[in-house]
């Protein structure tokens, strides 16, 4: 970082073969669409942590208001605290509980349903249209319909991200599977296969790999949708706890909890991107 | 005998603005063991004839016979080869080339017999076991060959195949695709707009017309067998392509005009 300091500063001072040097270093950083050497790409990743929190800090001494702005080590002791004496931890198994039903429900109905209307125009004629409407409509608005139909049980947030989760994800499986070449298709069928031998054997396994890449991403969208419906109206949840803190106005427990969010939100991404890396090794990588 | 017979094919579509003419009334047959190249301007529905010689679209009008009988859908007897490879992805070049043989259910010992041969043959030892992501243009479209002879098929259609490789692979593999064709003396019938490539793989070589495709002419390649590649630079052989190309080039150039007349 010290050696970029503005060419005009420090140029006459230098020699010439630092002169070269310095313009290696910004050819090096400053081409674009150029890679960067991999220690640097980790230095910058952390660096970037490093700034934000030495930002907060700072903030937090100028304001020097422990509700506006609390620190990060008050942030860091609520966490502890909340873990220790406030049952924090039960109230991230029950999101995660509702997250993980409610996904499980609406991809299970989601992927086969989209990957149909991906290859029958029948089907798709059929659902797109109202899909496609009621995807513009927010799972967020439907909590007060859902409160007076069903009530503040489980089934109420399992339904906020069913709604969040299903159309979207219905449309992005069509898209996958409406991209499968038809040549992929008719090559088996000159090989003798049968309709239905092309449907499981070619066009199947030739969805698969985009649609857990379509699943990873809709999942993060599945916790906006639970943090909502639990903020609403919730007696256990992550989301409660954040408005539980609010009423205590304790800025430090909502950071925490909206921190743990982004931390099991990073999780769940890698621990997917993962699976696909393992289940699907013959998949071309496009980025690094 | 296998020999394939086209008779009378028409192609037509409507678009939203009006009636297109694809193809019209092409006869032709190609007989057993013969190697008959379609060459013509781009855009003339050499392309499609051959998708309806594999049944996989049907035409408007006339029937496509297989040994004297009408084939109307794509089987295993009409296997084919596209431009783009097609391989699938997730099996190994081993689990491609056997893919047809595993569809008829072909025991084990024999499919793995076969398929060695086959990788062997097409240079592709060592990566039986390998993804096709691994592989270069040229070894795909050798895997994708070797998946459509192991079917044994009585035709073997292909659309191009060398299209999308550079020039000294498309050489190579020409060089390859007609010793094979000296072994296996397959029925072929060979769609592509590279006129060297038509004379020097084919035995017959249809010239189509621009749109409404027609067979302007037939021409018989006598090169002699087996086909090397110091022909090409041959009396006979400059002879050929110049008759060819200037067919072709009268055509796209009414191809031009009519794009203009249109506009």
């Amino acid at each position: 970082m010290s050696q970029r300091v503005p060419a005009a500063q420090a140029a006459p001072a230098v020699s010439a073969p630092q002169q070269r040097r310095r313009r290696g270093l910004l050819r090096i950083y400053l081409t674009p669409k150029q890679a960067i050497p991999g220690r640097a790409r980790l230095t910058l990743g952390i660096g970037s942590f490093v700034v934000i929190l030495a930002a907060w800090q700072v903030a937090s001494v100028i304001i020097s208001n422990p509700l506006f702005v609390p620190s990060p080590v008050q942030v860091w002791r609520a966490w502890v605290d909340a873990i220790q004496h406030r049952h924090f931890l039960d109230d991230v198994a029950w999101s995660a509980f509702r997250i993980i039903a409610g996904f499980l429900i609406a991809a299970v109905m989601a992927v086969p349903l989209g990957l149909l209307m991906g290859s029958f125009e029948v089907v798709r004629a059929f659902f797109q249209p109202p899909i496609n409407f009621i995807r513009y409509m927010p799972a967020s608005a439907f909590i007060p319909l859902l409160l007076l139909l069903i009530g503040l049980g489980e089934n109420e947030k399992l339904m906020i991200i069913w709604i969040g989760v299903f159309f979207q994800l219905v449309l992005m499986v069509m898209d996958i599977a409406h991209r499968v070449p038809d040549e992929m298709l008719n090559v088996a069928y000159t090989l003798g296969a049968s309709r239905w031998t092309v449907f499981y054997k070619v066009f199947l396994p030739a969805t698969f790999p985009e649609v857990v890449d379509a699943l990873r991403i809709t999942m993060g969208w599945a916790w906006t949708y639970l943090i909502v419906a639990e903020i609403v109206a919730a007696e256990r949840g992550i989301g409660s706890f954040i408005l539980i803190s609010e009423r205590f106005l304790r800025s430090d427990r909502i950071i925490a909890a909206i921190i743990t969010i982004g931390l099991l939100g990073l999780i769940t991404d890698y621990a997917i991107a993962a699976i696909h890396r393992a289940a699907f090794p013959y998949v071309e990588k496009v980025h690094r | 005998m296998s020999e394939i017979r086209l008779i009378d094919v028409a192609m037509q579509y409507v678009t939203h603005k009006a009636q297109v003419r694809a193809l019209d009334r092409i006869s032709l047959t190609v007989p057993d063991g013969q190697f008959a190249c379609i060459v013509g301007p781009s855009g003339c529905g050499k392309s499609t004839l051959l998708m309806v010689a594999a049944g996989l679209v049907t035409p408007s009008e006339g029937e496509v016979l297989v040994d004297g009988k009408p084939a109307t859908a794509p089987g295993a007897d009409r296997g084919m080869v596209f431009q783009s490879y097609s391989l699938y992805p997730w099996l190994s070049v081993r689990r491609n080339i056997e893919f047809g043989m595993e569809i008829k259910r072909t025991p084990r010992t024999e499919r793995q017999l076969r398929s060695g041969e086959l990788i062997h043959l097409m240079k592709l030892d060592g990566f039986a076991e390998a993804y096709p992501k691994a592989l270069s243009g040229g070894m795909k479209q050798r895997a994708a060959i070797a998946r459509a002879l192991a079917n044994d098929p009585q035709v073997l259609l292909m659309d191009e195949p060398f299209g999308a490789l550079d020039a000294q692979t498309r050489q190579i593999m020409q060089e390859m695709l007609t010793d094979l064709w000296q072994r296996f003396r397959k029925t072929v019938l060979f769609v592509t707009h590279d006129i060297d490539e038509a004379i020097f793989l084919g035995d017959v070589i249809y010239v189509m017309t621009n749109r409404p495709g027609r067979i302007r002419t037939t021409l018989r390649v006598d090169l002699p067998r087996p086909r090397t590649f110091d022909m090409v630079g041959g009396p006979h052989f400059a002879q050929l392509r110049n008759q060819v190309v200037g067919i072709i080039h009268e055509e796209s150039l009414k191809a031009v005009e009519s794009e203009l007349a249109r506009a």
